[in-house]
């Protein structure tokens, strides 16, 4: 996929007068978030499995190579194989393996963000291999040729009358007067056209979202059942999972599991929880005959050790990015890339850089309230402004930005200076305002009153109205 | 260097660590998940069995599933017959090997064709047994093998599931050690399928539907207990 992430201000600019998306959007909005609150006060527990899953995955990231190394002993008793991959590419070339190896010609897709990361379906396509996506969402967009633009929720930007344009130009087998204006109707045509494809694959590829080190196990979390049917009806499963995804036992990710659906979806639990170990076995009549595991580093490991550290105990719940009013008025694609949100605006600049990635940390109102939803406490308006520090060390903003605020700087270093030129401008600033006293018109800061106007001050300084303030406390001790 | 070994040793690399045997790090490591430690246990599922029993019901049921009691192994045949005439449909059920459905008496119910092995996708209903059952959350653990063959859990429009009342836990920490106990500590099955409800999905326009790719219909009997 393009990324277009360095050209954020003009995409954003493209989504805000999108009607479609427009209206779309009121569907994050009105549903998710009244969902997860109503799933957390039911459950008396939720702060305290918070901290402790944020204390599991701590646990975990100082003890990654332990974990991951019995993790991968476990897969291997159990009869599967792991690979290990340090990028995209060689991630790529391990499945292209063993689809070769099997002959495949058609793959099936569970759900999967690690898939988008390493563009996978592209790539499957070039190399002469079909790659089916199954979850309902990630199935509409794939008949589009578009990427998901929430990471739960791929569809989310759609609205139904645009699903149906699809349906009626792609599935051309079904007589062309039929009705297809209820989503019901909508589902019901998909799942037919799916149920063929999970019998014709040859490979089931699937992601996770858990690897236990106990067991050796993949975890998946659908509501569909697309998942299931993807690794359990192909003769070859493949697991694609980055290597921050293990924890060490079945009960830690009990733990998890009780955030993860109730902050997603407001589900106590989702639909399917399923737990892989290995290839069926002898006395198994169904399932796959081999199962392989990918681990994927692609920059996770880089991240250890840094500010961005926290942001490898995300669970991709999609908490944060249903909770953002940047996300609410822009959607998913103006990111640029696989991740959006305020997730995604932490992540890219960590895995594509933050010279592509610049413009994400500072389309933030810094509301908080990304960081007061996520289950695994991640601090992300903080790790934002490491971001916008990086960008400015590194002189990726604006010039007018950094000048301005060099300026400023000098200026509020020097606090007699300061005040005294607040104290003589203020008065004037406030004559400028007129009688309504607002400005309608900024030098250099056209954008800001574009569509609002500035209150213009008062005519005294915060400092002098602190200094009566104080007289005034004074006064009524005395 | 191969992958693997540029990714550990990265990893050991920030972290300051080696890959010695008596690094306090793996001795940590090892003794989690030789003897996991339980986490927060919500107190919803914390309950005799016969609250066990209701909280599971009441929480399947908002899950979408449908339930009921037997009091006996015996009353199954007789009850799952009604069910498919109430829904309209052929009086024919695919289950896998398990001894504990086999040896109910479904000759008495003299129409009713009962077939055995794994879906291959023409079958309407199918008729499971749990492993176990989670009241805190009304989930079903149905392991992979003859007895209950996975693709049973999802290719048929409807899935009936048989639970022993005894069976359900007040929570998955709790299946989750009976699931140790029954296939040795680090030995898992192949597939153990938490089924919450029937399959559903939000993707349009986030309108909750059911019946995406699994189940359109999830119906528990519950047999024993009061």
């Amino acid at each position: 996929m393009q990324i277009t992430s360095p050209t954020f201000k003009a995409n954003a600019h493209a989504a805000l007068h999108d009607a479609h998306l427009q209206r779309a959007l009121g569907n994050v909005r009105s549903g998710f978030i009244g969902k997860r609150a109503k799933a957390a006060k039911a459950l008396p527990e939720f702060e305290q499995l918070r901290d402790n899953a944020k204390a599991i995955k701590d646990h975990v990231l100082g003890h990654l190579d332990i974990y991951l190394e019995a993790y991968e002993k476990k897969v291997e008793d159990a009869g599967g194989k792991v690979h290990w991959a340090e990028s995209a590419a060689e991630a790529r070339g391990i499945i292209l393996d063993i689809c070769r190896m099997n002959n495949a010609r058609t793959v099936t897709k569970g759900k999967s963000m690690l898939t988008e990361e390493i563009e996978l379906n592209d790539f499957l396509e070039a190399s002469g291999i079909q790659p089916v996506e199954t979850d309902l969402g990630e199935y509409i967009i794939q008949l589009r040729g578009e990427h998901p633009s929430h990471i739960i929720a791929p569809a989310i930007h759609l609205n139904k009358d645009q699903v149906e344009q699809d349906f009626r130009r792609v599935h051309t087998e079904f007589p062309t007067d039929r009705d297809l204006t209820e989503p019901q109707q909508l589902l019901s045509e998909a799942r037919q056209v799916l149920r063929q494809k999970y019998f014709d694959a040859d490979i089931g590829i699937t992601g996770a979202n858990f690897l236990i080190a106990e067991t050796g196990t993949s975890i998946i979390v659908t509501n569909e059942g697309n998942g299931d049917l993807t690794q359990t009806l192909p003769r070859v499963h493949i697991v694609i999972a980055s290597i921050e995804k293990v924890v060490p036992t079945l009960d830690d990710a009990a733990q998890i599991l009780r955030l993860l659906a109730r902050s997603a979806t407001g589900q106590d639990m989702s639909v399917y929880t399923t737990l892989s170990t290995g290839p069926k076995r002898v006395s198994d009549p169904d399932g796959p005959d081999e199962y392989h595991v990918i681990l994927l580093d692609n920059g996770r490991s880089a991240m250890l050790g840094t500010e961005f550290q926290d942001a490898l105990r995300c669970i991709r719940c999609g908490a944060c990015i249903n909770h953002c009013p940047v996300y609410h008025s822009v959607g998913g694609h103006a990111y640029g890339w696989v991740y959006p949100g305020p997730i995604g605006a932490v992540l890219t600049p960590s895995l594509i850089g933050v010279d592509k990635a610049g413009h994400l940390p500072n389309a933030s109102t810094f509301c908080g309230r990304c960081e007061a939803v996520c289950p695994m406490r991640i601090p992300l308006p903080k790790m934002m402004r490491h971001w916008r520090e990086k960008e400015f060390e590194r002189g990726l903003n604006p010039a007018v930005a950094r000048y301005g605020l060099k300026f400023w700087l000098w200026f509020a270093k020097r606090p007699r200076l300061y005040r005294l030129t607040t104290y003589l401008a203020m008065p004037v600033m406030g004559l400028f305002g007129g009688r309504k006293r607002r400005f309608r018109f900024l030098p250099l800061a056209g954008g800001w009153v574009r569509h609002r106007d500035l209150p213009a001050p008062e005519g005294r300084t915060f400092m002098q109205q602190w200094r009566d303030r104080d007289t005034l406390k004074q006064d009524a001790h005395a | 260097m191969n992958s693997r070994d540029a990714i550990l040793g990265r990893i050991r690399n920030v972290l300051n660590a080696t890959d010695a045997e008596d690094d306090p790090r793996r001795i940590a490591a090892t003794a989690r998940i030789d003897f996991p430690p339980r986490g927060v246990i919500p107190a919803r599922g914390q309950l005799g069995l016969d609250g066990r029993i209701k909280l599971f019901k009441k929480m399947a049921e908002a899950s979408g599933a449908t339930v009921e009691k037997v009091t006996s192994p015996a009353d199954v045949p007789k009850r799952l017959a009604a069910y498919l005439r109430k829904h309209n449909l052929g009086a024919k059920i695919r289950m896998g090997g398990d001894k504990r459905l086999r040896s109910m008496p479904w000759a008495e119910e003299r129409t009713l064709q009962v077939s055995i092995g794994p879906s291959d996708g023409t079958d309407e209903v199918a008729v499971s047994h749990a492993f176990a059952a989670i009241a805190e959350s009304g989930t079903l653990a149905l392991v992979s093998g003859r007895d209950n063959p996975t693709t049973l859990n999802l290719l048929p429009d409807h899935h009936i599931v048989v639970v022993n009342a005894a069976n359900i836990t007040g929570d998955m920490e709790t299946t989750l050690d009976m699931l140790r106990e029954n296939f040795g500590k680090g030995v898992m099955p192949r597939t153990v399928n938490f089924i919450t409800g029937p399959s559903r999905s939000a993707d349009i326009e986030q309108t909750l539907l059911l019946g995406a790719h699994g189940p359109r219909a999830l119906h528990i009997v519950i047999v024993g207990g009061k």
